[in-house]
């Protein structure tokens, strides 16, 4: 039977009638009149295991798959990472998949690179152009004139590419303009880099240290889960932060610092963990050196010392650093992972590493942990990959960076305009990261495309680097492609498979049959001999002796916990040429820098400036999810906050600035956002302001995210190279606010 | 005693990621701007001196329910464990309730009816839990039956210090938020 609302009302009218008044008391039976609950039918009627690709952390999902369509994707209680939890842009992968903006067909350029004009073509097509244009530039310039810039787990295909292609220049943003001072400090303390997931033990931790780190805005999974594990057992939070984070929100002591001056901070603590004596002399004396010169180096400076520079007040520095000794060693100082800011962020790291070290939490409960790694064999192949005759040309010619670990990105791009580096490259392949907002100072970026003789971008979305792009190869998103296996080391080694959950829409591509294509045109098909990825997982995890068939049902396989700390039977063990932890790094006194970290004041910036500081949303990772229609409806777009009593009277503007108003940012070299919205606020310090990062987007066909919030990318003109290891520190500038009319 | 269905929200754990929002969206193939879960931050104080407490809200599924009781054709209705919920063949989308709720739990759906947050009982009939409970990375949400006092949710509210949204309604809510007892 049918009823339209409008005969609905009418019956219920008549039929009701004077009942109206007692509807309440009848309608509070349970059950009345056998209503049933209510099924929005998103149980799929197949159900698929894979890795989450959202971000990079690489989280165990199921995806739920209702007549061909993916209807909900959820956690993998199976895999170690999300133990069935996931964050929400794990959650809202169908906003990915479904996003109307998608790239469908392959494209190429037809004018100027920056215009975005396109004519769509067929894969043939496509692949005949970008083989043509990478033979020629090999033809031309040699093998090493071509660099990958990749970010995420397809990358993998490329990078065997580039081996196979016999270039070393292969590069992610996520080094040199992320985590890279951190490896780098950490690897001259320990000996070793970090990596990912950190090897840290938040859920064991007693007190944790976060020092510009918004663990919770940044939704790594597993760490927020740990730390809500550590603060319901107990665990008190120290949160060093020009902003009241959530984190600090939750801290029993929030250090409201200047920006630029964690340096100082982290002195003052030594020196009060020092001069009281409540750093774990026992442990440094068998596993540290450089402790005296520690002691002298830190020995003036106190927290009346650090006061001046830091604003923070000498007793909360005081009891602070009491209350994170009291602890050791589950005193976790949380390493960070954004930790490009200021130029001397090695050092900032160092002092780090060299506090977790006076606490003795380098391989104890509740501090760095030691990971084990669950290998599967690697596929075999016949022919051995060529010797590229070249290294990397991601240093200036001038002198590199001495501290290396991984290829900086950011050089990679100065070597693409003539005579920066040894050599020039000529040729690019993007895949899955828009340099545009990934690398600091986009005039630099263009410039450099600019320069090239070919680039082609693989993406899922038409990201701006897209229309800097002579191609541009539309891929298939992570629910639609199968990819390499996923096994990062853990307390819980563990190998995950990525699995086509659904088959590609429109005419994508996974990205490793781009990648084989891209071999076979251009000669190096003997390299790439799988039939297909998961022909290729397969190979991988027979040869290791996996059970296939279950792998492939739960997604992952398991291995046995491995001893990560003293408690747990494993020595403590530290990697650098010493064997000890190197409290001063003779190492760094060779090279002509601090053997132990120093304090310098950071640039002021013009009168009637802000520093200007970036961060993270959890529903968002950078760039990449501002396009997702349904991670925007709770977070839409960025906004930029700024104190509230600063607000009162900004110069410029005639009244005080409320939350809602939109402002303009200029910075110091005139450059400026679209208009964004204010938010007033007390949760920050009066001389910065604050922006969620991957915002303002100036790729048109993004068609949510295009000119939506304000883009740091474009404020960032200036940034200050870590002398150490080549980062970018990108919190140099400054910005002023005019008002702005409307958004557009 | 019968089942009576509650929720309690650890705001001390929530770090308000919205995965409860995003999970329940999906779940629940809520529309475009609909929510039946949200995240709600509250800062007090002048800087540096800032106390902040963010929650997980929704339906508090009320003992007293308003909007039952403003609902005049009987589409808003008591269902099992108490869940509060709408008839969509019975909405006329009158708003009605909408007036009555102090929590502003409910919106229009584009297709002319009512919707709010169901405690996602066509999960828990099945033995599972609601979509948000179930993802949330902090595990600050619990559900569970009052009703009982072994069970998870009903330990909880009576060990841990915790409040209700508007007590002053008379609506008797029946999700808890949990704060830090000092």
């Amino acid at each position: 039977m049918s009823v339209t609302r409008r005969q609905f009302i009418q019956i219920g009218g008549a039929a009701v009638g004077g009942a109206a008044l007692a509807s309440g008391a009848t309608t509070r039976w349970w059950g009345f009149d056998g209503d049933p609950i209510p099924d929005p039918g998103t149980e799929g009627d197949r159900v698929v295991a894979s890795f989450c690709e959202l971000c990079f952390w690489g989280c165990g999902v199921k995806a739920h798959v209702k007549d061909g369509r993916v209807t909900k994707v959820v956690g993998n209680p199976d895999h170690p990472l999300s133990r069935g939890m996931l964050c929400p842009r794990g959650a809202g992968a169908t906003g990915m998949i479904y996003d109307p903006d998608r790239l469908r067909r392959p494209l190429i350029r037809r004018q100027k690179r920056g215009e975005d004009t396109f004519e769509e073509v067929s894969w043939d097509a496509a692949l005949n152009r970008v083989g043509e244009g990478l033979l020629e530039v090999r033809r031309k310039h040699g093998p090493e004139a071509l660099a990958l810039f990749t970010h995420g787990s397809g990358g993998t295909w490329f990078k065997h590419f580039m081996k196979a292609w016999g270039s070393p220049n292969v590069g992610a943003p996520s080094y040199a303009q992320c985590r890279g001072p951190r490896e780098a400090g950490y690897l001259l303390t320990y000996g070793t880099p970090l990596g990912s997931p950190e090897p840290i033990d938040i859920a064991n931790a007693r007190v944790i240290t976060l020092i510009g780190s918004h663990l919770g805005e940044n939704m790594h999974n597993t760490q927020v889960q740990e730390l809500a594990e550590a603060i319901g057992k107990g665990a008190e939070l120290v949160v060093v932060d020009p902003r009241f984070s959530v984190a600090a929100g939750k801290a029993r002591y929030w250090l409201p610092i200047k920006p630029g001056t964690d340096i100082a901070l982290l002195l003052a603590w030594m020196n009060v963990i020092i001069s009281e004596g409540r750093y774990d002399a026992d442990y440094l004396a068998k596993h540290a050196i450089g402790f005296e010169e520690l002691k002298t180096h830190v020995a003036d400076k106190t927290p009346e010392w650090a006061w001046p520079h830091t604003g923070l007040r000498p007793e909360l520095i005081r009891e602070s650093a009491r209350f994170i000794a009291s602890a050791r060693p589950a005193s976790l100082i949380h390493p960070g992972r954004h930790t490009v800011w200021n130029g001397d962020d090695t050092q900032r790291e160092r002092a780090m590493a060299i506090l977790a070290g006076l606490l003795g939490s380098w391989g104890r409960r509740g501090g760095y942990l030691s990971f084990g790694k669950m290998g599967a064999p690697a596929y075999p192949l016949d022919k051995a990959f060529p010797h590229p005759e070249k290294s990397a040309a991601d240093r200036p010619k001038a002198g590199g960076y001495p501290i290396g670990g991984e290829v900086i990105a950011s050089g990679l791009c100065d070597a693409t305009v003539p005579g920066q580096a040894l050599y020039d490259l000529k040729a690019w392949i993007v895949y899955g990261c828009n340099l545009l907002q990934a690398l600091p100072s986009r005039k630099q970026t263009i410039q450099a495309i600019q320069n090239l003789d070919f680039i082609v971008t693989i993406d899922i979305l038409p990201a701006e680097v897209t229309g800097f792009s002579d191609v541009v190869l539309p891929e298939a998103t992570y629910l639609e492609r199968d990819d390499d296996i996923s096994a990062p080391a853990y307390k819980k080694p563990f190998l995950a498979l990525r699995q086509e959950v659904v088959p590609p829409m429109y005419d994508s591509k996974p990205g490793w049959w781009i990648a084989k294509e891209l071999a076979n045109c251009t000669g190096l098909g003997d390299y790439f001999p799988w039939r297909n990825a998961r022909d290729y997982v397969d190979t991988r995890l027979r040869a290791g002796g996996f059970d296939v068939a279950a792998a492939r049902a739960t997604g992952v396989v398991l291995g046995k916990p491995v001893a990560t700390c003293e408690e747990e039977g494993l020595p403590v063990a530290v990697a650098t040429d010493s064997k000890k932890i190197e409290l001063r790094s003779e190492q760094l006194a060779k090279l002509g820098f601090d053997p132990i970290p120093q304090f310098y004041p950071p640039d002021e910036g013009p009168p009637g400036h802000f520093r200007m500081l970036t961060g993270r949303a959890p529903t968002h990772t950078f760039g990449r999810t501002t396009n997702n229609r349904l991670l925007a409806q709770p977070y839409p777009e960025n906004e930029v906050w700024v104190n509230a009593d600063v607000a009162k009277a900004l110069p410029g503007f005639a009244g005080p600035l409320k939350t809602g108003d939109w402002v303009t940012l200029v910075n110091q070299d005139g450059a400026r956002s679209g208009p964004v919205r204010a938010k007033v606020t007390e949760r920050i310090r009066g001389d910065c302001v604050y922006l969620v990062h991957g915002w303002g987007q100036t790729a048109k066909r993004l068609h949510y995210a295009y000119g939506r919030g304000a883009s740091d990318a474009e404020l960032v003109t200036r940034y200050k190279v870590d002398p150490i290891m080549g980062g970018t520190g990108m919190n140099v500038n400054f910005v002023k606010l005019e008002p702005a009319e409307k958004a557009v | 005693m019968s089942k009576r269905y509650a929720m309690a929200v650890d705001t001390v754990r929530c770090v308000g990621c919205n995965a409860c929002v995003v999970s329940c969206k999906t779940e629940n193939a809520l529309p475009d701007g609909g929510f039946r879960d949200w995240i709600t931050t509250e800062t007090y104080g002048v800087f540096p001196s800032l106390w902040m407490q963010i929650r997980s809200e929704r339906c508090n599924h009320c003992s007293k329910p308003s909007c039952v009781d403003a609902c005049p054709t009987g589409a808003s209705n008591v269902n099992e464990g108490g869940t509060v919920l709408v008839t969509r063949r019975k909405c006329t989308g009158c708003k009605a309730c909408i007036a009555a709720c102090p929590y502003g739990a409910r919106y229009v759906h584009p297709d002319g009816y009512v919707d709010k947050c169901t405690f996602c009982l066509h999960r828990v009939n099945a033995g599972k839990q609601p979509a948000c409970v179930e993802t949330c990375p902090t595990r600050a949400l619990t559900f569970g039956d009052l009703g009982d006092p072994a069970s998870p949710v009903s330990r909880l509210v009576s060990a841990r210090k915790n409040l209700v949204l508007r007590p002053e309604s008379g609506n008797q809510p029946n999700v808890f938020f949990l704060i830090a007892s000092t």
